[in-house]
């Protein structure tokens, strides 16, 4: 049985909210979308299928509503609105991001909805939250993740070059978390209390609270962290961890070594790949294998003999990149018990054989297409109740008849 | 915001105990959001170490002069109303509180390496057999299974394997990648996510489970679009021009950018999401350039990104950037300052109450990151801070497990607690 299963959500289609009902729809909810007539505007964004633009051929449609069901409601039309009602009637979880005040006016706010379902679930998902003065102000990804603080985080050691928004939308990925937690929290309460209740989550407030030592380096300590290549943000400069390999491709070198086991094996690594001699600093490396207990922090810089040594060890991770391709530095830093990652593109993790040997690339059908193409896989495992797609992303009213005709929602056509 | 009215707020997560040994961000971030909605979580620390296992136990920042095990503001950010016991787990006596507390528990949480808690003698068949509908759930950077089971990570080292620090980035320059752990934060919430499932499938069949959730496969499924291009369409992302993050493809959207402001390091994000929005931002620019025919289609504007960026950039340069946000709101563009921490935390009407206020035995007040929403039912509480080292070892064990204060001291005395 899936988690979810026998949980009926309502989503009111926008690409804020959309990941939040995949996540919820991949662990068995029936996830009904709910799309104005003419369809959501998210079904004309790219990439298509064979770089063709149509409303079903959207590569991002068909990622983010796996697993759902779709309908077509006019909510500015009276019949329109009743339908929806009837459907939220029998629902138990309803996502929305619509504009401020959009849902007040058309009588399908929390309140008009708890008339009809005393104990739905309603997610409100809004980029300042509820209420806010801000509510009017039009959002993208890009300047949630400006106002929020990760852009203030992510960029180049070169202040000069602007500072960077993580790739892939992340700001709504992280509101769509909170969204999704939020709502299973008041789920689990609901199974005990029999009570649904509001949940008011705001975009801003969820980027805000992501950001590590970004916040809390000025909550604890007044300290603004500063942007540095391929590295945490701090208030006091670090040195680089972000190092190029023999192929041109880039590692990351993560914590620097300080453990006497991690120096030995540095220094055995060097040894084998024949670079010992061009290493004058491996008697550091040797000095540090032999000592009793790890480096701390506190000694470095400060203790000559500890820092000696710690800054070998970072030495000698950036020759062994030179003369090692990306991928053999990562798995031979790892098979040698030191944190190394290679900094893959996405589609080469995908592609990664660890991924595959999980069964993360997932196999959906497009049975109108005649085929089945490769998707992301599952982010957790539930042996008991299974993450699964269950079927491609809806086509526009494709489950009209079936759910808005359905008995459960009979009469109200 | 909607209030309910009638009874008085609820604990939503009530009644479930977490047998806690969750450290580090990844996971010790998850079960802060469980403690905060009610539930009982128990972090577990070695007495051994002194819990030096979470590296963010002691370090800084620090509120003032003092240092020392107690005095880590991540560690305390990351732990609020948890309770904190030690257990030396290489102890018989160790292995039989841990064994009682496991009996008493509805979750067990960890994020170490893969096989730690097997090589305790609490894998998952163990955990089973000392309590049958358990719900275990493990998190980290590769999973349980796989080639690369055995190797470490940190939040880093998953963004950089899982494409993230790839995708972060301007053209013909090295990842930027992100400024933080953001696999630790949102690996926690895939943590929460699984956990809270897993106590819905538990409350519904009766069964329990174990959940290996891998930090850096969670990471992947972050990246839709861009792996559908490629599964479906054979484009990789690692292609020339890319990654070009300050930019939009996905909807294709111009100008997209974050662009130069007055002052020291001020910067301003805009995005034109139509040719509406373009329409009034070029109003409020008011220069002829803005009305000119090579920006004045959406395919135009993308096909000359480079040109319309250093205009825009020569429009935003002499300006302060609340200056142009509050212009480009009002006149309905999207628009947001980069704001710098003390701008978000301290002057931001939009985050107030998100920065709750704490109490931490040792450090006295200090403010933590709070939850970005509201329940109307069943609030959120962060009000104690993070647990000093065994502060809670009498109250559990003596609780829970029947001893006194006396038998707590002597564990103590024996080096069990």
């Amino acid at each position: 049985m899936s988690a979810l299963a026998g949980f009926r959500v309502i989503e009111l289609a926008s690409e804020r909210i959309a990941f939040a009902g995949k996540l919820l729809a991949d662990m068995g909810a029936d996830v009904v979308l709910v799309e104005p007539p003419g369809g959501d505007p998210a079904r004309h964004y790219p990439p298509f299928l064979g770089d063709q633009p149509g409303p079903d051929r959207s590569l991002w449609w068909w990622h983010y509503h796996t697993s759902k069901r779709g309908v077509v409601l006019d909510l500015e039309s009276d019949a329109g609105r009743a339908r929806f009602r009837a459907l939220a009637a029998d629902a138990d979880i309803l996502l929305e991001s619509e504009p401020a005040g959009r849902l007040a006016e058309l009588g399908l706010d929390y309140g008009d909805l708890k008339q009809v379902c005393n104990n739905l679930i309603f997610v409100s998902m809004t980029p300042f939250g509820r209420g806010s003065a801000s509510s009017a102000a039009p959002v993208t990804d890009l300047t949630i993740l400006a106002g929020a603080g990760p852009a203030w985080s992510c960029g180049y050691d070169d202040h000069s070059l602007p500072p960077v928004r993580g790739g892939g939308n992340q700001g709504f990925h992280t509101g769509c978390h909170f969204a999704v937690m939020s709502a299973l929290t008041a789920l689990l309460y609901r199974l005990s209390s029999g009570e649904g209740q509001f949940i008011d989550v705001s975009m801003h407030g969820a980027s805000n609270v992501t950001t590590e030592a970004g916040s809390y380096s000025w909550l604890v300590a007044r300290q603004t962290v500063q942007r540095q290549t391929g590295r945490h943000a701090a208030a006091v400069p670090t040195q680089s961890t972000q190092m190029r390999c023999r192929d041109g491709r880039w590692v990351n070198t993560g914590v620097p070594p300080r453990s006497p086991a991690d120096f030995g094996r540095i220094l055995a690594w060097l040894r084998d790949l024949g670079l010992e001699d061009q290493f004058p600093d491996a008697i550091f490396l040797e000095i540090g294998a032999a000592m009793p207990k790890p480096i701390t922090y506190d000694l470095i810089g400060v203790d000559a003999e500890a820092t000696a040594i710690f800054s070998a060890g970072r030495e000698a991770l950036a020759l062994i990149a030179e003369n090692v391709n990306a991928k053999d530095y990562f798995i031979g830093f790892q098979r040698r018990g030191i944190a190394v990652g290679v900094i893959y593109s996405p589609e080469e993790a995908f592609e990664d054989e660890h991924f595959r040997a999980r069964g993360f690339q997932t196999e959906v059908a497009h049975e109108d297409l005649g085929r089945s193409f490769r998707y992301p896989g599952a982010p957790y495992r539930l042996p008991a109740c299974p993450w699964r797609i269950s079927r491609r992303a809806p086509k526009l009213g494709e489950h009209d008849d079936e759910v808005l005709g359905g008995s459960k929602v009979a009469g109200s056509r | 915001m909607e209030e309910e009215k009638g009874p008085a707020p609820a604990r939503a997560l009530a009644g479930i105990r977490v047998c806690d040994f969750c450290g580090q961000l990844a996971g010790a971030g998850a079960t802060k959001w469980l403690a905060a909605f009610g539930a009982e979580v128990i972090r577990i620390e070695d007495p051994v170490r002194e819990g030096r296992w979470d590296i963010l136990r002691g370090i800084g920042p620090y509120v003032d002069e003092r240092r020392g095990l107690e005095f880590g503001g991540g560690y305390n950010n990351h732990n609020t109303e948890k309770l904190g016991v030690t257990i030396n787990v290489r102890t018989e006596r160790g292995k039989e509180l841990l064994t009682e507390l496991i009996r008493q528990s509805d979750c067990v949480t960890e994020n170490f390496a893969a096989g730690v808690l097997e090589r305790w003698g609490f894998g998952y068949e163990q955990l089973k057999a000392i309590k049958p509908d358990i719900i275990y759930v493990s998190n980290c950077g590769f999973g349980h299974v796989g080639p690369y089971s055995a190797f470490k990570t940190w939040g880093p080292i998953v963004q950089a394997v899982s494409g993230l620090t790839f995708a972060s980035g301007l053209p013909d320059k090295p990842p930027a990648g992100w400024g933080y752990s953001y696999m630790d934060h949102t690996g926690g919430y895939y943590m929460v996510m699984a956990i809270l499932l897993a106590l819905l499938h538990r409350k519904r069949t009766g069964e329990g489970q174990w959940v290996d959730l891998a930090c850096a496969e969670a990471a992947l499924t972050l990246h839709g679009p861009a792996l559908l291009d490629w599964t479906v369409n054979n484009r990789p992302t690692r292609r020339a021009g890319e990654p070009h993050a300050n930019r939009s493809q996905s909807p294709p959207m111009a100008p997209h950018g974050v662009y130069p402001c007055a002052g020291e390091d001020a910067w301003v994000a805009i995005a034109c999401r139509d040719d509406a929005d373009w329409a009034r931002l070029g109003a409020a620019i008011g220069a002829a350039w803005a009305a000119a025919p090579a920006y004045a289609s959406l395919e135009a504007r993308l096909a000359n990104q480079d040109s319309l960026d250093e205009d825009i950039s020569g429009w935003t340069a002499s300006q302060d950037k609340f200056d142009i946000q509050r212009r480009l709101r009002d006149a309905g563009v999207p628009c947001s300052a980069v704001q710098t921490p003390q701008e978000r935390v301290d002057q931001d009407p939009d985050t107030e109450g998100l920065w709750p206020t704490v109490t931490h035995t040792a450090i006295g007040s200090v403010r933590v990151d709070g939850l970005p929403v509201r329940m109307s039912r069943t609030p959120w509480r962060v009000e104690r801070g993070a647990p000093c080292l065994g502060e809670h070892n009498e109250e559990v064990f003596g609780r829970l497990l029947g001893l006194s204060a006396h038998e707590v001291a002597q564990l103590r005395e024996e080096g069990v607690i």
